[in-house]
């Protein structure tokens, strides 16, 4: 079904102008993926006015930098992204296609998959590569995509592979994979992709009538110290006392799917596999118990601060300090004690 | 004028994440669905409001629920009637057992190929796996366009609609032919509420499997008098699949290993709520400029 020396796909979203971050990541980790695989790392860029794109991918390992070039391809659309993509991958058969967990990436990489029928699994927060043995064949893989994610909820941590279909893809959300120059810069060497012959007319239908570009209001990304609340802030109202001490503290607010779901506060704040990802230097969690699926978006904070109730709560495991006891005590001292010792 | 329009909305009974207990896992990596608590998939509710307001608008239109899971997940179908939707189609056969999103696509675009809806609508994704895949893997199947994170349906055109879409940076306004596939964002309009005329008037449908159960009892037989509680119900034979595309055998991806969460050890420094305790913790942050 696939021959060797198939090399790694990375989709290189545009924002603006400019390469995505999360792309960026990808062909990060897609460097490594390609090294330990021995293979070439392919960049795919679809969009317009992307000259001189290649110059900034090969800083970050990509040997190829596959590019259409026309305003069909900006503003995306799922149909030419979908048709261009499956043909590219159809010549030249990737083993790895990776794509950012992004409204883009997640409109039309299900599709790509759909049509090569190959498997595509979800906001990955690792990628390796390992042997597999097939339970019930026997049957022995080398070299497959550990595709690895929280699941239901995050009470577990599942590890996918796709043993007999190519490309194996996966989608990975911004912020989750470091972002760093490689040691040994790709080549860039550009290719154009011949996208006339993948695009049908019927690809067309959707027409985009109007766009308003509306930066996002709150983004906590790039807080340096985040207060977040989670479930045992017990009501909206009561969620206010995490914006004070974030107030005093000149901190973003964050919070936990929970608090999110209970409508203690907006989509935007949540942090976690479903929501951002952060790494600020300091993490106040304030009535979070700490499922995995909250600590995959925080884990990576220098410090962390947790107050809870439950000794026992698995966000203490994490945590620098644990406080144990009722948020609604132990906030305002914080905000009175703050107030005291600094000038 | 648009009329009579066929609206279709998938649906999904899932499990309530957030209430997970320790025996929610089979051995061989699959969710046991049966040890949970199972609700409309919240996004889904969102699509069924959506479908809803469309048939408002179109005269002569209906709305049926599609949905594939075991014979409980018929309670969705209910519970999308009672407020405000038609009737629907239940896929259920130990055949579709675990499915990945591939092979779950698979499964209900045969069954689309029968209904041959003129709008399709689902939720953006389900609260279970969060992959948001279903929908465009439909569209992909059925050779139809999509639009993902509708938000609103602001013109009905002939054989189009106008729909507006959240993006993370925005919105934007697309205008699409029918027949569609649009996934519904959870920032679209609230599902209405159940109307009490309608529990009374629905609260005895029945799927198939369900009258074969207990064909004499009194439920099954209102049932099986009147159309309108009768719960299509199909097993993968009626939807006429190709059985290599069905279920686990169907499914490109494999779960390879299940580990429960166990965090990673480390000593937290415990405190409590005493004054001297927060004061000394504020005064440290402090000195070590982690704060201010």
């Amino acid at each position: 079904m696939h021959t060797e020396m198939n090399n790694v796909f990375v989709y290189i979203e545009m924002e603006g102008g400019k390469v995505a971050d999360v792309s960026l990541e990808l062909l990060t980790k897609g460097r490594e993926l390609a090294s330990t695989l021995g293979v070439k790392l392919e960049a795919v860029a679809l969009g317009h006015n992307l000259a001189g794109l290649e110059k900034e991918l090969a800083k970050y390992g990509a040997d190829t930098v596959w590019v259409a070039d026309d305003e069909l391809f900006e503003p995306f659309r799922t149909l030419p992204h979908t048709s261009v993509m499956c043909g590219l991958i159809e010549q030249e058969k990737p083993q790895i296609a990776l794509f950012g967990a992004t409204p883009v990436g997640r409109d039309f990489a299900p599709r790509v998959s759909s049509a090569l029928h190959s498997g595509l699994t979800a906001d990955c927060t690792q990628l390796e590569i390992g042997d597999h043995k097939d339970a019930k064949s026997g049957k022995e893989y080398k070299d497959l995509l550990y595709q690895i994610r929280p699941a239901f909820g995050g009470n577990i941590i599942a590890t996918i592979v796709n043993p007999d279909h190519r490309p194996q893809m996966a989608t990975v959300r911004e912020g989750v994979m470091r972002k760093e120059y490689a040691a040994q810069p790709g080549k860039g060497e550009v290719k154009t992709i011949d996208w006339k012959k993948f695009v049908k007319d019927t690809d067309l239908v959707v027409k985009i009538v109007d766009r308003q570009i509306e930066e996002r209001k709150i983004d906590i990304k790039g807080a340096s110290i985040i207060v977040a609340g989670g479930y045992g802030m017990g009501s909206k109202e009561n969620f206010k006392l995490v914006h004070d001490l974030a107030d005093v503290l000149g901190a973003e607010v964050g919070a936990s799917r929970a608090a999110v779901d209970a409508g203690f506060t907006d989509h935007a704040r949540q942090v976690g596999q479903t929501g951002v990802t952060v790494r600020p230097k300091l993490y106040i969690a304030c009535g979070i118990s700490g499922q995995i699926q909250h600590t995959a978006g925080m884990d990576q904070s220098s410090m962390v601060i947790s107050i809870n109730t439950d000794p026992e709560a698995p966000i203490n495991k994490i945590a620098d300090y644990a406080i144990t006891g009722d948020v609604n005590e132990i906030i305002p001292k914080m905000i009175k004690y703050y107030k005291q010792n600094s000038k | 004028m648009l009329q009579n329009l066929k609206i279709l909305v998938l649906a999904k009974q899932v499990p309530d994440t957030r209430n997970v207990g320790k025996d929610a896992m089979t051995p061989e990596g699959t969710v046991n669905r049966a040890a949970l608590p199972a609700i409309f998939n919240p996004e889904d509710l969102n699509a069924l409001e959506a479908a809803l307001r469309l048939k408002d608008r179109v005269a002569g239109s209906t709305v049926h629920i599609l949905t594939m899971g075991p014979q409980r997940a018929a309670d969705i179908i209910r519970d999308a009637m009672f407020r405000g939707a038609d009737g629907g189609y239940l896929l259920s056969g130990r055949e579709f057992a675990g499915s990945d999103t591939l092979a779950t696509s698979y499964a209900l675009s045969c069954a689309l190929r029968k209904i041959s809806p003129d709008v399709i609508f689902a939720g953006r994704q389900a609260i279970d796996g969060d992959t948001a895949q279903v929908g465009p893997q439909v569209a992909e199947k059925l050779g139809l366009p999509q639009v993902t994170y509708a938000e609103e349906i602001v013109e009905i055109k002939e054989n189009a609609l106008i729909i507006k879409r959240r993006l993370e940076h925005g919105v934007e306004t697309v205008e699409c032919p029918l027949p569609a596939v649009i996934t519904v964002n959870g920032s679209a309009a609230e599902c209405r509420p159940r109307n009490a005329k309608r529990v009374m008037k629905y609260k005895g449908a029945l799927a198939g499997s369900e009258i074969a159960a207990a064909p004499e009892s009194p439920a099954a037989q209102r049932a099986a008098a009147k159309s309108y509680l009768q719960i299509v119900e199909w097993a993968p034979a009626d939807v006429d699949p190709d059985p290599a595309q069905l279920g686990l055998q169907g499914s490109p991806t494999k779960v390879k290993k299940i580990e429960n969460v166990v965090f990673a050890a480390k000593e937290a420094k415990r405190l409590t709520a005493a004054d001297e305790e927060i004061n000394s913790l504020m005064v440290e942050l402090i000195a070590s400029h982690t704060l201010g």
